[in-house]
């Protein structure tokens, strides 16, 4: 046994040493390093963040910040299968209770371990980009989506039988490139509507033929003119971006493409990149030439690190076809390339400068601006960060022209928006509609009726109610990242969607700025108190009055925290005060006696026996 | 020689050496913007967000920016008043700091701050959250109940071959503050005082030194904080 344990050790120290040596010995790898070892290792324990700070030469503790940062890295073995169940809201309005009890039932053991066989793990995990198939869930790394209890049961006795993921999911593959053979995922597209952008007929190549009979400045000027703006959510305009870029001393510059969605209720860039794989390379590609870089980085969320092998296969195509890599279209001296950086579960690492901290192999904290990003981003050099929509919309511009583009969309947007529809409705998917569609219409298209609420720009974005369903998708009246999630008259809001969503926050947060790491915390205690019957008409002003504070977090996503709780006060007081305490106001409503003295009553009660 | 430019404070004409941090100059005019994460001689983190003025009409943390000509600073409003008090209360409410049997009740920032800003009666919910004291460092102990997430122990204390002995662990309102055994092994004396009065809280403590300044003859003990920056 010692001995077993001993080689064991040993073989462990010869994985670690070598992934390391194919990183070239480069602490900013970090990701990609303890991304490789957990996957041959099965967890990163102690020893073996031990291991890596000796073979990397930094302080374990270093090692260990980012380990403990990102919540798909495990301390523990998770098991032979470790299961990531989706716990977003949506996944809840399709049944995920149910689905989450058969896990257990099945495996013997609750969420957030693993079985007494070692077999099966069980795991909560924000929502994983598959809101228009839930119940998900993540199985070593594969998606499983539309979960039944029976489909539980069935999972577990395949993972007791032995079986593999490949042979547990089967081959009832999704549609479109969900069936490629790097694919392979049950994972359907559900494209209910093309819009001329995106989803538009495209082949791979033709704006970069054009782009480079350019100079860069006219590239830029183009972009410009469509008034292109970030299709993240913030809308910053993207031609400007480019033109910091271009203009921020240094010869070293460099393009992300930033595949990090995690807001709850998005997955456009699930579908974006399972179909349109090459238009978001040959956008980077674009900003590439405008800007002056030779090296891109698509960084994208743990979540779809099953598309890993179809992305590096269409790189490599792209390369074979003179797209990247010298000589780009036959122009001498427009080289440029693009490499994969995954993450490994953390919301925040949307946030460009969040995401440019982790894809240096660090924690996902955003950093102070000024400087910003175009300026020292990525290993301090001028970087630009750009949405995966975003960069499929310049590719159209430069194909098709910006007055074309300018005829799409409102006065101040432009183009046309991919939304994510999901919740309480008929036809869940992708929608590719120009800005300025009313709610309304979207909800007529996805069939939707007694709806309730409905959530645009996902928890970070504003909930509506029915009285503001005219209003329209666009920067200047409901921006949205594509995140619209539809809640049904049925649904008990504050409980089933807001105390979700505050939990999802309070997890979330990073954690440097105090407000965001406080109050997302202290907000999900009082918003409890008001739905469990104790809270008082002071807690809701309370939870209103955060929002002065929040603003001034550092970041976009610490600044907007509260905004599922202050949103739905403001459009759904009536909710909040039927809930209130109606006791007696000489006492202190919100304190909970019989949870109080629970203990001592415990204590006593085992004193009698 | 450095180069001084002109920038408004609080509506008042002032000059700074041109790039100087916003804390530090205004401190030399005279100005007390307040600080708990901010530690002079390293870099500035931004982390507790207390000394967020307005620059040119938009909220920035003091102690991230430099002064720059025609600038225009505002250091005091009624928000930003409020504001800081209500980071003040948090942090009380988000660890669990009961200063009269700290030892660092007197030279604790924190607690000065919380005198200056008049913090009475609680306005957030206390959290009483279960944390750890480390005592297994053979030179120091880290109370976690204290600890207010400032970073200045990440960022000021590096042992002698220049290695960080502190990192933040955990995300959110889990983040806690480890100590490497390996790095923090063999540190000085010197250098462990140094992490004690680096902290601005009572968080981390010499072994055996906690007391070494008796109760009423400690810093804030003699005068309130703010008070060296009154004109």
């Amino acid at each position: 046994m010692r001995t077993g344990g001993k080689a064991a050790a040993a073989a462990a120290r010869t994985t670690i040493r070598s992934v390391i040596a194919r990183y070239g010995d480069d602490a900013t790898r970090l990701m990609d390093i303890l991304i490789d070892i957990q996957d041959a290792l099965g967890c990163l324990s102690r020893g073996t963040v031990a291991e890596i700070a000796k073979g990397l030469g930094i302080p374990q503790v270093d090692v260990e910040q980012t380990v403990s940062f990102y919540h798909f890295f495990a301390r523990e073995p998770r098991g032979t299968y470790a299961v990531y169940l989706n716990d977003s809201v949506v996944a809840d309005f399709c049944g995920r209770a149910a689905v989450a009890a058969a896990f257990e039932e099945a495996a013997g053991c609750p969420f957030g371990e693993v079985s007494a066989d070692g077999m099966v793990g069980l795991f909560h995990t924000a929502c994983i980009g598959m809101s228009d198939q839930e119940p998900a869930a993540l199985i070593n790394g594969q998606v499983f989506p539309r979960l039944t209890p029976e489909r539980a049961r069935e999972l577990v006795a395949g993972m007791r039988a032995g079986r593999s993921v490949e042979e547990l999911k089967g081959t009832a593959y999704g549609d479109g490139q969900n069936a490629h053979p790097r694919v392979r995922a049950l994972v359907c597209n559900h494209i209910r509507r093309r819009g001329p952008t995106v989803f538009a007929d495209y082949s791979p190549g033709a704006a970069l033929a054009k782009v480079t009979r350019m100079s860069s400045g006219e590239v830029i000027a183009a972009v410009k003119s469509a008034s292109v703006r970030g299709r993240g959510g913030a809308g910053f305009p993207t031609g400007m971006k480019w033109e910091f870029a271009r203009r921020a001393p240094g010869d070293i510059k460099y393009i992300f493409c930033n595949a990090d969605e995690g807001e709850p209720g998005t997955f456009k860039d699930r579908v974006i990149l399972t179909e349109r794989p090459q238009m978001v390379f040959e956008g980077m590609a674009i900003a590439a030439y405008a800007v002056g870089a030779r090296q891109g980085i698509l960084y994208v969320r743990n979540e779809y690190r099953y598309l890993r092998d179809y992305l590096e296969h269409v790189l490599a195509d792209l390369r074979a076809k003179g797209l990247l890599g010298e000589a780009i279209g036959g122009v001498a001296g427009f080289r440029f390339d693009i490499s994969i950086q995954f993450g490994a579960g953390a919301y925040v690492c949307g946030e460009e400068s969040a995401l440019i901290e982790s894809a240096e192999g660090k924690r996902g904290e955003p950093r102070d601006r000024p400087p910003f990003p175009v300026e020292k981003g990525y290993l301090q050099r001028p970087t630009v960060v750009n949405n995966v929509e975003t960069l499929c919309s310049a590719v159209q511009v430069m194909l098709k022209g910006p007055e074309w583009y300018n005829r799409l969309g409102t006065e101040q947007s432009k183009g046309t928006k991919v939304l994510c529809v999901s919740g309480d409705c008929d036809r869940p998917g992708i929608y590719e509609v120009e800005w300025g569609f009313s709610v309304n219409d979207i909800l007529a298209m996805a069939g939707a009726d007694n709806v309730q609420a409905v959530q645009v720009g996902g928890p970070s974005g504003a909930c509506i109610g029915p009285e503001e369903f005219g209003r329209v998708l666009a920067y200047e009246d409901l921006a949205t990242g594509g995140s619209f999630i539809i809640v049904g008259n049925h649904r008990d809001l504050l409980k089933d969607v807001v105390l979700n969503f505050a939990r999802f926050f309070r997890e979330e947060s990073c954690g440097s700025c105090v407000p965001c790491r406080a109050l997302t915390g202290m907000a999900q205690v009082v918003l409890e108190r008001i739905i469990a019957g104790t809270g008082t008409a002071e807690d809701v002003e309370r939870l209103q009055s955060w929002q002065a504070i929040m603003r001034y977090n550092r970041c976009g996503l610490g600044q907007t925290a509260l905004n599922p709780i202050t949103s739905t006060i403001k459009h759904f007081r009536g909710l909040y005060d039927a809930r209130l305490s109606t006791g007696d106001p000489r006492f202190v409503p919100s304190f909970d006696l019989a949870a109080a003295v629970r203990d001592y009553e415990a204590a006593a009660g085992a004193g009698k026996e | 020689m450095a180069s001084f430019v002109r920038f408004t404070l609080d509506g008042r004409e002032c000059l700074a050496e041109e790039g100087a941090q916003l804390v530090a100059a205004a401190k030399e005019c005279g100005v007390f913007i307040p600080t708990l994460c901010n530690c002079p001689g390293i870099p500035p983190k931004g982390a507790c967000r207390i000394c967020t003025v307005l620059v040119n009409g938009m909220p920035h943390t003091a102690c991230t920016t430099r002064v720059v000509e025609d600038m225009a600073v505002v250091t005091r409003t009624p928000e930003l008043e409020a504001f800081r008090k209500s980071v003040v209360e948090i942090l009380f409410a988000e660890g669990n700091h009961l200063c009269p049997s700290c030892e660092r009740s007197g030279n604790c920032e924190l607690q000065a701050l919380a005198y200056r800003y008049r913090v009475t009666v609680p306005h957030f919910p206390y959290l009483f959250p279960k944390r750890d004291v480390e005592a297994w460092h053979p030179k120091l102990v880290k109370d976690h109940n204290r600890c207010i997430q400032c970073k200045r122990c990440i960022r000021g204390i590096r042992n002698d071959k220049g290695q960080a002995i502190f990192a933040f662990g955990k995300r959110g309102d889990k983040v806690v503050i480890n100590i490497d055994p390996e790095t923090s092994k063999d540190i000085s004396d010197e250098l462990a005082q140094q992490a004690m009065d680096i902290c601005p809280v009572g968080a981390i403590l010499r072994k055996g030194k906690g007391f070494d300044t008796p109760i009423g003859r400690r810093t804030y003990d003699r005068a309130p904080i703010g008070s060296e920056a009154a004109p």
